[in-house]
């Protein structure tokens, strides 16, 4: 294990100052996650257009860094996106976590997927995996409109 | 005694953790175990294994004997009055459980009031809530202040005529706080209302006498104080649970049983449906042992010195805020570090072989009022060292290297 992987500038940065952060104006969607473990919560709002693209989006929530950063980086991987391209990548992303360390997605650029990558680290530390990725259920339970709680111990 | 020399006795401390020696900070969580503990249990299993008060064969007697000195080792423990106060249970959550349940049963009804505090565990607040869900009873929760003493003029002024039965912790998981228990129990007494103390947090740490303190009920978890997990204590007062109606249903617990009619066992077995968890029990009297061998006074004043230590040097790190300062305080220490999330705390410290404990400890409620979403917690436990609070804040001062601030 490695403190240096886990901890990487990126993380550090946006952990600090995250992108991104408050409620957008008019947002359509909503979407609340919480683990119960930590006591890590995130709410995003995003707003669709009329094609059903990703206009804007925006988070409130507390917790630690690496899921502080993730949803900054997340946020700024999914801006454009229709939702089949961000349940894709939000599965290329699960997957790096669990097992590839590999971003795979047409949908990405080189810059997104650096940063998503910084987040690779945490494959290693497997109590610290649901810190990384429940705001990217959170973004796709608000998409799908489903109405309730995203919870780290509920989902998988 | 050279308390220094004790970590010996405990094997996990022969483990490296991450390549580094261990350093246990997480004993209010549950504690590490000592051989003597470990030996019985292997034994037990081993040679002499039996199910407890049924059959009449040797081996059943003996384990049945065994099981016995433990109840007696606990009622000696807490200065109970009688050994059939001694109620085994799983862990203090069932202890809790069992007497809302039971007691809710009997003496709750709508309207009526539970007075517990901001400083419990959600094990002495949510098996209340289940009353205040069937029975419309109503909760209340008695304040602490800053330091995270609770208030006691606030508390005895939340007694109403409705008030039924009073939920207190002696020790709080998070601040550390000693609650003055004995004085909230003649407070309570006063008004003819009864008072379960949770103890868990108390058991491994200070003296108990639960006649002094004429407490109700009083529950604690074996695990916590260097034993087994999967028991626990139910200590009530006989006039409580000769009266209240019985709990889980099964074997053991009764004395007849007809098609149209059942009667029940007499006290402490009257709670104690089904095989209960035997080479635990018998291994928790070793845990007992070893706590009485070391002498409540000695590990009060081993542990009060390196509370004061780790305290002191704590507040000499600049970005540690330490949580709550109460009047009177136990090894359970909470911090925030500036610029830093305590899951965070706890994945570099834990690099350092150091083991420590992030998050809301299950007190929500008391880290909504301390306006905080999780914190940091040392706890300190019988095998710790000056040397391990040294570790300790040299693992802090790396967190902020990490991290990379000033």
């Amino acid at each position: 294990m490695d403190l240096k992987e886990l901890y990487q500038d990126i993380i550090l940065d946006h952990g600090k100052s995250p992108r991104n952060f408050g409620k957008c104006k008019g947002y359509s969607h909503k979407g609340k996650g919480y683990n119960p473990l930590c006591g890590d919560q995130v709410e995003v709002y995003l707003k669709l257009n009329d094609k059903k693209k990703v206009e804007d989006l925006k988070f409130e929530g507390s917790g630690c860094a690496i899921s502080i950063a993730s949803t900054s980086i997340m946020t700024e991987s999914v801006k454009g996106k229709s939702f089949d391209e961000v349940k894709e990548i939000m599965n290329t992303f699960l997957d790096m976590i669990r097992n590839t360390s590999e971003i795979q997605s047409n949908h990405l650029d080189e810059d997104q997927k650096t940063k998503l990558m910084s987040l690779s680290g945490v494959k290693q530390f497997p109590m610290r995996v649901k810190c990384a990725t429940l705001s990217w259920h959170t973004l796709v339970s608000a998409m799908e409109e489903r109405k309730i709680e995203v919870n780290t111990e509920v989902i998988d | 005694m050279n308390l220094n020399n004790i970590k010996n006795q405990f094997p996990i401390f022969s483990k490296k953790i991450n390549g580094k020696s261990l350093v246990y900070l997480d004993s209010s969580n549950s504690s590490q175990k000592p051989i003597s503990v470990l030996n019985k249990l292997d034994e037990f299993y081993r040679y002499e294994f039996s199910n407890v008060g049924r059959s009449i064969h040797s081996l059943a007697v003996k384990a049945t004997n065994k099981f016995d000195e433990t109840r007696v080792s606990i009622k000696n423990f807490i200065n109970a009055k009688s050994k059939d106060e001694i109620i085994f249970t799983k862990n203090a959550t069932e202890s809790i459980n069992l007497v809302a349940s039971t007691f809710g049963q009997q003496n709750i009804n709508k309207g009526d009031e539970i007075l517990i505090t901001e400083l419990e565990h959600h094990s002495n607040y949510v098996p209340w809530h289940y009353l205040r869900k069937i029975k419309g009873a109503v909760i209340k929760f008695a304040p602490i202040n800053e330091d995270g003493d609770i208030e006691i003029n606030k508390f005895e002024k939340l007694i109403t005529p409705k008030t039924k039965i009073v939920g207190i912790t002696h020790l709080s998981n998070v601040t550390g706080t000693i609650v003055p228990v004995k004085e909230i129990v003649e407070i309570a007494h006063k008004k003819n209302i009864p008072v379960l103390i949770d103890g868990c947090q108390s058991a491994p740490h200070i003296k108990i006498d639960v006649q002094d303190i004429d407490c109700d009920f009083y529950v604690m978890s074996a695990h916590k104080v260097y034993g087994p997990t999967g028991v626990g204590i139910l200590y009530g007062k006989k006039k409580w649970l000769e009266n209240l109606p019985p709990y889980m249903g099964g074997g053991g617990m009764i004395s007849e049983v007809k098609k149209d009619k059942i009667t029940y066992a007499s006290l402490p077995e009257k709670y104690e449906a089904g095989t209960m968890p035997t080479a635990e029990v018998i291994a928790f009297n070793e845990s007992i042992k070893f706590m009485n061998s070391i002498g409540i006074q000695n590990l009060m004043n081993h542990e009060k010195e390196l509370t004061n230590y780790a305290l002191e040097k704590l507040k000499k790190i600049n970005a540690v805020k330490l949580i709550g300062n109460p009047k009177n305080k136990a090894g359970v220490i909470s911090f925030t570090i500036k610029g830093i999330h305590p899951h965070d705390i706890a994945t570099i410290l834990d690099e350092d072989g150091v083991a420590i404990r992030a998050g809301h400890h299950c007190c929500q409620i008391l880290h909504e009022k301390l306006n905080l979403s999780a914190t940091a917690r040392v706890s300190l436990g019988i095998y710790n060292t000056k040397e391990d609070i040294d570790i300790l804040c040299k693992a802090i001062e790396n967190c902020r290297k990490v991290f990379k601030l000033k």
